[in-house]
């Protein structure tokens, strides 16, 4: 089997659009017996007020507590029962859903996610009995060195910007949310228009559209909001640093870095093999070099860049000891300049792009793979040839545009340093 | 599902290939019959740190080309240290499998171990643990792990104590390399994207002149019987409270352990034995999940074991509800475990649990990395037959199967119950 015919592309991918505005997207395949669907729709966190934060993740969390044909124990039941999976998650500007089940049981699971999406009724027992767990899941976090130095990281970052938020809330917020307002926030913004559902595994295009028009098709709700308007966000103009201390921990998480690209951005692929430099490839880059195999001072060091439909973040998190702390920030930054000042040599970015390209089949080797692959395609406007034409991107980047990149995202100078441990 | 090629090589190296022609990709797994249970006291963590050495480099392979060369072709590579085995996997596009192959042989037994490396090793691997000391259920996990065990090798984590992880030498870990890594003592398994003949081949053009060597004894040190329940308390910091009870699990070769996954599914929700892909499934209709999260005894529950060797743990995992005192939390445990002791169960939910299980494993044969895992991860417990053999074994368990292996397993006095007690430090904001 080639390579090329591996990849996903207008050949053997069907998209479709319902009338309400939902797209589908499916791709065969009869390798295995089961089928994995993923999707999102416009109903993230950006429409949460702060004093109610949390609340689309609560009104999404909540979808299978109970429908109006099916109690909690029913829902669960019927997907338990046939070893199937579906869970609903709240993001920053959409909610997602992802299941997956032995082919045969599909259209159970597409019944199930119509039903917990249009027709929850949020039972009062059981939204408190939500509530508990949620507030459980905040106090965990408030004691992860990690969790806390990725929160204070975007605060700094995003400012007054709402993706400073936690798509979860804070524990006040989630005392403050009611069962109406979970009920309200679903009426008003749990709607087809703009949602994306992606099928993959053993089954033909057209029937499982069929499906998905069967339960979905007839949905409606002209009450759907546009998204709120978003501000600019403004980068830093300085360094800034803060610290979350929490006592008894063994190791303090670090992570330094900036705004990133949105995902559309002309120089995003460029950013992307810069990153790959920087703290990814290999052993976690030259950052993984410096402060795990020169150093020996982190089990993890290393880089990411997430772009999503809004400016994103690029920055370094290494998990050290917490008399490493300066050293570590020390390290980092000053790989840092060294990457915006002096760029990445032609080799490197070589390794990179023959990276990139090499392993598309191994990420698309699940069905849950290729249909996260292929929502990337569509919430992007990628194209349903990209995984084809990726190549050609890919290489046709140089070292200059790498470099451009870096310089327009990270200052030495001015980077968001969190910090969270003892 | 297709066959799979078994063959041994001269110098005792076992192989085994099974094609599957799904997507341009082949798994290798290389896997060692050592880990954390072969470990005398004073050399904890060894096996583990052998690991990391082992992507240290070689003569031929110094560790900076390694790592770039497999992400130079597009491929992952790991390792993991387990209780009783150790592996390595490279999963690559199908023509640059050769690379992996010639990587393998080459540190089956050339590498360097350069006292340098080992030194700068040391720190990082310290740094591994202090990771895992952030996380309550690791703290919760180790002390459990310690009182089940007293005479038993699985009485330590495959991480190591701190102590020994501050002590042990370059010697110490070279030696424990050539004892244990000989071709007589691996096992290379292999799925994917390749003709059988020609692999076979060319493995044999790389691995068969490596020189065998005297089987390394595994370290035997049953546990006795356990003479009564053991109670634990862990305090650490934190605002939520955890309860773990583990009861000592069959060997995965025992015919019980497929009553006790029968048992794990009716329970707390099948377990994914796979190591990629697929993903669990959710437990909400369990019997625990509705006789403990329903009645806000506690706010999760998880429950599950693993296939070893030798006897290990079946144990329970419940996060505290902060309303409820933990005793009540253990008395709604009981009462569902007596229940199965008490009642034979219904044939319908030992079909469900076969039904889970099918489900998980064709979600997980849909990765070709899990499909190599599962080569060779049966041989180091049983073998492969364990693996394609599971869905009959458990067709087979009839509900007296059930009940007989409820009073077995689950006795009181040999268990052990454990809770995290949070010290209230660090508040958010």
């Amino acid at each position: 089997m080639s390579v090329f015919q591996s990849l996903p592309g207008s050949d053997d991918v069907t998209r479709l659009t319902l009338p309400n505005n939902i797209t589908i997207l499916v791709r065969s395949n009869f390798n295995s017996p089961s089928v994995s669907l993923s999707g999102y729709f416009a109903a993230g966190s950006l429409f949460d007020s702060d004093e109610k934060l949390g609340l689309a993740d609560f009104a999404t969390t909540a979808l299978m507590r109970g429908s109006q044909s099916r109690s909690f124990e029913e829902i669960y039941d019927a997907l338990e029962a046939v070893g199937a999976q579906l869970g609903f998650s709240a993001g920053t500007h959409t909610a997602g859903f992802s299941g997956r089940s032995l082919v045969e049981d599909l259209p159970l699971v597409l019944d199930l996610l119509a039903d917990c999406l249009r027709n929850p009724i949020y039972p009062s027992d059981e939204i408190e009995r939500l509530r508990t767990q949620l507030l459980t899941g905040l106090a965990i976090r408030a004691q992860d060195t990690g969790d806390m130095a990725s929160m204070t990281f975007d605060k700094i970052v995003f400012g007054d910007h709402p993706y400073a938020r936690p798509d979860d809330g804070y524990p006040e917020t989630v005392r403050a949310i009611t069962r109406q307002d979970i009920a309200d926030f679903h009426s008003r913004c749990f709607g087809p228009d703009g949602m994306t559902i992606a099928i993959v595994g053993a089954i033909e295009p057209a029937f499982a559209s069929e499906q998905v028009a069967r339960v979905l098709g007839d949905w409606r709700n002209p009450q759907q909001p546009a998204l709120p308007a978003l501000p600019q966000v403004r980068p830093l103009v300085e360094t800034v640093r803060k610290h979350v201390p929490l006592a008894g921990k063994s190791q303090t998480d670090v992570m330094i870095g900036a705004l990133g690209p949105e995902r559309k951005a002309a120089e995003y692929t460029a950013a992307s093999l810069g990153n790959s430099i920087l703290g990814q490839f290999g052993m976690m880059g030259r950052i993984g070099d410096v402060v795990r195999e020169q150093s020996g001072l982190a089990y993890y060091a290393s880089s990411s860049l997430s772009a999503g439909v809004g400016p994103g973040t690029w920055e370094v998190n290494a998990g050290v000891n917490p008399a490493n702390v300066e050293q570590a920030v020390d390290l980092i930054v000053e790989e840092i300049r060294l990457f915006t000042k002096q760029g990445v040599t032609q080799e490197e970015l070589q390794d990179s792009q023959d990276n990139f390209v090499g392993r598309l089949p191994l990420s698309m080797e699940s069905n849950a793979g290729v249909a996260g692959a292929l929502l990337n395609i569509e919430r992007h406007e990628l194209g349903l040839d990209y995984y084809r034409r990726y190549e050609q991107m890919v290489r046709a980047v140089t070292t200059e545009m790498v470099q451009t990149a870096a310089q327009k995202y990270l200052n030495p100078n001015a980077l968001a340093i969190a910090t969270s441990g003892p | 599902m297709t066959g799979c090629t078994t063959v041994t090589l001269k110098n005792g190296l076992k192989v085994l290939l099974k094609e599957i022609h799904s997507a341009p990709l082949i798994s290798q797994w290389v896997w060692y019959r050592v880990g954390s249970k072969d470990e005398p006291t004073g050399q904890t963590g060894v096996s583990h740190w052998v690991e990391h050495m082992q992507f240290k480099g070689t003569p031929q392979f110094p560790s900076s080309v390694l790592d770039k060369a497999i992400a130079r072709e597009g491929g992952q590579w790991n390792a993991f240290t387990y209780l009783d085995w150790t592996t390595y996997y490279e999963t690559m596009p199908a023509t640059k499998i050769d690379l992996a192959l010639r990587l393998e042989a080459d540190r089956m037994v050339n590498s360097t171990f350069d006292p340098l490396e080992v030194e700068s090793e040391r720190t990082v691997i310290i740094s591994e643990r202090e990771g895992s000391e952030n996380e309550p259920l690791f703290l919760l996990g180790e002390a459990m792990q310690h009182a089940a065990f007293r005479v038993h090798p699985y009485h330590h984590e495959v991480i190591g104590d701190m102590a020994d992880l501050h002590t042990l030498t370059r010697n110490a870990l070279y030696n424990h390399y050539r004892n244990y890594y000989i071709p007589n003592n691996a096992v290379l398994t292999m799925a994917g994207d390749f003709d059988t003949d020609a692999m076979l081949a060319r493995i044999r053009e790389l691995f068969e002149a490596i020189p065998g060597g005297p089987t390394p004894p595994r370290l035997l040190r049953p546990e006795p019987e356990q003479p009564g329940e053991i109670r634990l308390t862990v305090e650490g910091p934190g605002q939520t409270a955890f309860l773990q009870v583990a009861y000592r699990a069959p060997a995965a070769s025992d015919p019980d352990f497929f009553a006790l996954a029968v048992l794990d599914s009716l329970l707390a929700g099948p377990s994914n034995l796979n190591m990629f892909g697929g993903g669990g499934i959710s437990n909400k209709t369990s019997r625990l999940y509705r006789a403990i999260i329903d009645t806000e005894l506690a706010v999760s529950v998880h429950g599950g074991s693993s296939a070893t060797i030798d006897p290990f743990m079946y144990s329970f995992t419940l996060t505290a509800h902060p309303e409820t005192a933990l005793d009540k939390t253990l008395a709604g445990l009981d009462e569902e475990i007596k229940r199965l002791q008490n009642e034979l169960v219904n044939p319908a939910e030992v079909a469900r649990a076969i039904k889970q299980a099918r489900a998980i494993f064709a979600y997980g044969a849909e990765n070709i990395t899990n499909q190599g895992f599962w080569l060779g991860y049966a041989e180091m417990f049983a073998d492969y037959n364990w693996f394609t053999s599971y869905l009959d074994k458990l067709s087979q368990v009839r509900p007296a199967d059930v009940l007989r292996a409820a009073q077995k397993f689950f006795q009181p006095a040999s268990r052990v119950v454990g809770t995290y007690i949070p010290n209230g430090d660090g508040d958010e904001k």
